[in-house]
């Protein structure tokens, strides 16, 4: 079994850069990534697709240079298509799976880069066919060049909903409309939290994103609430308070949430993050977390965005290099210097677009009983809210009553709704309600792909 | 909005009896002394706790319990005989189905040896049973093809009795839970003891920032018992030991009954396992090697059984003492006040929730409960 | 319910899904396969019978479960598609077993 300087699991902005700046540092990297090729979601297939003037923008320059890079850097043993299962946290061994064939890797530090998920939006009907996340539909105009034939409906908030919104309208999806969840009073919070000045390179593409949508004809509707997905084995019509439309596709989006699944799995130290209503491991400067061989980088340990998860990367992997005695502290730190520069630039505007774009109560904690909350089980609001009456106090014991969280999925679509619900019940907070503790294999692995681990070690 | 389970009460903090563990062991018991009219208070930890009951397989078994000690193979198989009731009475108050099947159940044999050393041990079971009788049998390699699809090469046989059977562990608890309230008990979680003052027939509890009191102390906390037990004149030697559980996905019903370490769930998951008998599993080890190990095991009794993905898996302390068999006690000291500690807290949920618990309510334990007194430890550690 | 834009994509590979022949770009996934080829759902739900379709894309919801080239409840937006692929929905809870 080789031994790694550092593994980096993750090829996304965050897990490239580190890979990047710890190999220009001399030390063996070695990165796993689920997917087939780098880039994580936001530069997902950009090898492919950059020259798809439907995705021009940062996807293609500085999505593709950053691939580019990786691709050329030495130094880096890349394994794509490789599922991380399990991480022993005493000697960091790592257990994989790849091409269905349980396997092993070492390293002396670990970085986990394992980004966002789309934070799930439990609406009435959300499991329906036609309906899925913003950000799947753009996964898949990257990958497949696809966008939804016939009228397609965005609804939530955010600033990846108007950049979808045009790179389909681009594509020639439409009609396109977006069914904006953002309350009235969020603008007025937004502007005190300021960043305006500071964040303006990003606020000024923002804005050029709303009038490109505008002109392409995108039709807006501000302050939806009560949204619901309706039909018979597959979404029809889309209703809000005041009014119902059809709807062939609708694409749900209320921002990001950090992939916590893994750090959570760990033990590592958590915190509630009530500006962005989400769970985040503990992180010093670095990127340290409260293992001291291991580190987290990228959105997954708080979203921020790419620009600030490559600056969060390359900071990561000068102090693996620190800490493995490649370089001094005093280097460290010096080098240090245009990263958190950039990671300020970068995070300049996050407060104002985290107040801005806050989700409501609704799409934290579903206000219908009949609303499923676990996709997998088939769990609703209601029936939580009864386990939360009968006794759960958290969502573990709401796992233990429900079986919320005991699908394939292992609580990553209904863990953080389900606290969400019980604290509401309870009148507690979603941080006093706690958190889903997931256990290894953090993905599915076959039973005889673990029994073939055992003969490997005995031979 | 804010829900608090407690019922109004004349005198408040004040109750009949108090049991603390809300897991397994303490909700049957607690279930049980509602039933007999107690008003009683259940404590609980938090959303963290209840570690075994969650990491139970979920067998209601009996054909390895108590080789040399047959009076916990008879409190095993009357519980597993009083089950039936225990579930319908569940049902009929709870509307949950706990999904109680009795087929009977196999523990497979992977090697000759293997096969003699249970045969051997089977035996000695139906002898020291004596008169209460210890059905058996040793099976066939085709006697098991004819009970369980697709055997491996390397299945020799098994043992059967008719005794065994399996339920669902985490219905069950929230099963007892869901009786518990409906029948006026009070259930209060978040509230891990921080005092505990014992004077004959009187306890004072102090947990989750209020102070109870009661006639009558149940502790069923677990682990947790080992600390609690010296305060009212108990000893409670119990070590953890981990247990693993492997959980596959979904699949269409394929066993139709349980083996000692591989069942399949009412939901249609395959549960993988670890019998405590399947000794050489150091499972103190790194992980993956002994879920490694209980997948090949289970690969090596049903190949086809690898094909499966594992979506969950699952480790939790066993409360075990030191030779394995539950420990039941009353105190001498402090009369009123008991201990219940075992790891089979599905086997012998019906035992705790119909047997233990109206004994528990009449104040004293029946004199066959004796040689589960934490007495046979020899010298026991008292309070200070 | 999704349009291919053969300009933007223009290799293809062929794939079978629910037996029917698909031409889907190259580096598409199985999912992908999928909504290209307009099936109404992927799979019908083990617990309530419920149709799916992908929904999250990137191997977090599970929804997407599918058989692929005859192993069931593989990610399909996990798996990129390959020449002569086959995908195929699944309807409840996977058949185990020793095979006939």
């Amino acid at each position: 079994m080789s031994g790694h300087d550092l593994a980096i699991v993750g090829a996304g902005p965050a897990g490239i850069a580190a890979a990047l700046e710890g190999a220009a540092l001399g030390l063996s990297v070695l990165v796993l990534d689920e997917q087939d090729a780098p880039g994580g979601q936001v530069f997902r297939a950009v090898e492919r697709a950059a020259g798809d003037p439907a995705l021009a923008g940062d996807y293609a320059t500085e999505g593709m240079a950053l691939v580019r890079a990786f691709r050329a850097a030495r130094g880096v043993e890349y394994r794509p298509g490789t599922t991380l299962w399990h991480i022993d946290t005493d000697t960091l061994r790592l257990s994989l799976l790849r091409e269905g064939k349980a396997e092993e890797a070492g390293a002396s530090r670990l970085l986990l880069a394992t980004g966002a998920q789309e934070r799930p939006v439990p609406i009435p009907g959300w499991t329906l066919p036609g309906v899925m996340g913003a950000g799947a539909a753009q996964i898949l105009l990257k990958t497949a060049g696809a966008v939804p034939a016939g009228p397609v409906v965005i609804a939530g908030q955010g600033p990846l909903c108007w950049l979808i919104a045009v790179q389909m309208l681009r594509a020639g999806a439409g009609p396109v409309t977006l069914l904006e969840t953002t309350r009235g009073s969020a603008a007025t919070a937004a502007l005190q939290a300021g960043g305006l000045w500071a964040g303006r390179r990003l606020l000024l593409k923002g804005l050029a994103l709303v009038r490109e949508a505008r002109a392409r004809g995108l039709r807006v509707v501000r302050k939806v609430r009560g949204l619901q997905a309706l039909g018979e084995g597959r979404v029809e019509h889309v209703r809000w308070e005041g009014n119902t439309i059809p709807c062939g596709t609708l694409l749900l989006h209320e921002g990001v949430i950090p992939s916590t699944h893994v750090t959570r799995a760990l033990g590592l130290e958590h915190r509630w993050d009530a500006a962005q209503l989400c769970w985040r491991p503990t992180l010093d400067g670095w990127g340290a977390t409260s293992h001291d061989g291991i580190a987290v980088a990228g959105d997954g340990g708080g979203i921020g965005g790419w620009e600030a998860a490559v600056a969060t990367g390359r900071l990561a992997a000068l102090d693996a290099a620190c800490r493995l005695g490649r370089i001094d502290t005093a280097e460290r730190d010096r080098r240090a210097v245009p990263h958190r520069a950039a990671l300020r630039r970068a995070l300049a505007l996050r407060p104002f677009l985290d107040r801005l774009y806050a989700p409501a109560p609704e799409v934290l904690a579903p206000a219908d009983d009949s609303t499923l909350v676990c996709r997998c089980e088939e769990i609703t609001a209601g029936q939580v809210r009864a386990a939360a009456r009968l006794g759960a106090t958290g969502p573990n014991q709401a796992k233990a009553y429900l079986r919320t969280g005991m699908g394939p999925c292992q609580g990553r679509m209904c863990g953080t709704t389900v606290a969400a619900l019980i604290a509401a019940e309870r009148g507690i907070t979603v941080e006093q309600a706690g958190v889903l503790r997931p256990r290894a294999p953090f993905k599915p692995l076959t039973v005889g792909a673990l029994a073939g681990l055992a003969k490997d070690d005995a031979a | 909005m804010v829900l608090s389970a407690q019922e109004p009460s004349p005198a408040p903090g004040r109750h009949d009896a108090i049991v603390i563990g809300g897991g397994l062991v303490g909700a049957a018991i607690a279930c049980g002394l509602a039933e007999q009219g107690l008003d009683t208070l259940l404590l609980d930890e938090g959303d963290v706790a209840h570690r075994a009951s969650r990491g139970n397989f979920g067998l209601v078994w009996v054909q390895s319990k108590g080789l040399g000690a047959p009076h916990y193979q008879r409190w095993s198989r009357q519980s597993a005989a009083a089950w039936p009731a225990l579930a319908a009475a569940l049902a009929a108050r709870t509307g949950l189905d706990t999904a109680l099947e009795q087929p009977g159940g196999l523990h497979i044999c992977l090697s000759e040896e293997e096969f003699s050393v249970r045969a051997a041990r089977m035996e000695r079971m139906r002898a020291e049973a004596g008169n209460f009788g210890f059905e058996y049998r040793m099976l066939t390699r085709a006697e098991v093809a004819e009970r369980l699809p697709g055997i491996g090469p390397a299945v020799v046989g098994a043992s059967w009795t008719p005794y065994d059977g399996h339920a669902g562990a985490l219905t069950l608890l929230r099963a007892l839970h869901a009786a518990f309230r409906d029948l006026g008990g009070t259930y209060r979680p978040n509230a891990a003891v921080a005092g505990l003052d014992a004077a004959p027939h009187d306890f004072r509890v102090t947990a989750g920032g209020a102070t109870v009191r009661a006639p009558r102390l149940v502790l069923a906390a677990g682990l947790g018992n080992a600390a609690l037990a010296p305060m009212v004149g108990l000893a409670a030697p119990l070590r953890p030991e981990r247990g693993q559980i492997l959980v596959t996905e979904r699949a269409q019903p394929v066993l139709s009954m349980p083996t000692v370490n591989v069942r399949q769930t009412a939901e249609g998951s395959l549960l993988i396992g670890e019998s405590k008998e399947d000794a050489g599993f150091d499972s103190t080890t790194q992980i993956p090697s002994v879920m490694s190990d209980m997948a090949r095991r289970a690969v090596l009794a049903m190949p086809w059984i690898a094909e499966l993905n594992i979506v969950r898996a699952w480790s939790a302390l066993r409360v075990m003492s030191v030779d394995g068999l539950p420990i039941y006690d009353q105190s001498e000291r402090f009369p009123g006040a008991f201990t219940a500690n075992c790891h089979s807290g599905v086997t012998l949920a019906a035992a705790h929730a119909r047997m233990l618990a109206p004994m528990i309510a009449a104040g004293a334990l029946a004199p066959e409960l004796r040689p589960f007194s934490a007495e046979r430890f020899g010298h026991v550690r008292t309070a200070a | 319910m999704y349009a291919q834009r053969p300009e933007a994509r223009p290799a293809t590979v062929e794939v079978l899904v629910d037996g029917q022949v698909v031409r889907v770009p190259e580096g598409a996934s199985a999912a992908a396969a999928v909504l290209l080829a307009g099936l109404p759902a992927l799979r019908s739900t083990p617990v309530g019978g419920a149709p799916r379709l992908p929904y999250c894309m990137m191997g977090v919801c599970f929804d997407c479960l599918a058989e692929i080239d005859g192993v069931p409840n593989r990610q399909a937006c996990m798996v990129t598609v390959a020449p002569g692929m086959r995908i195929a929905p699944q309807r409840g809870a996977r058949v185990a077993g020793p095979r006939a």
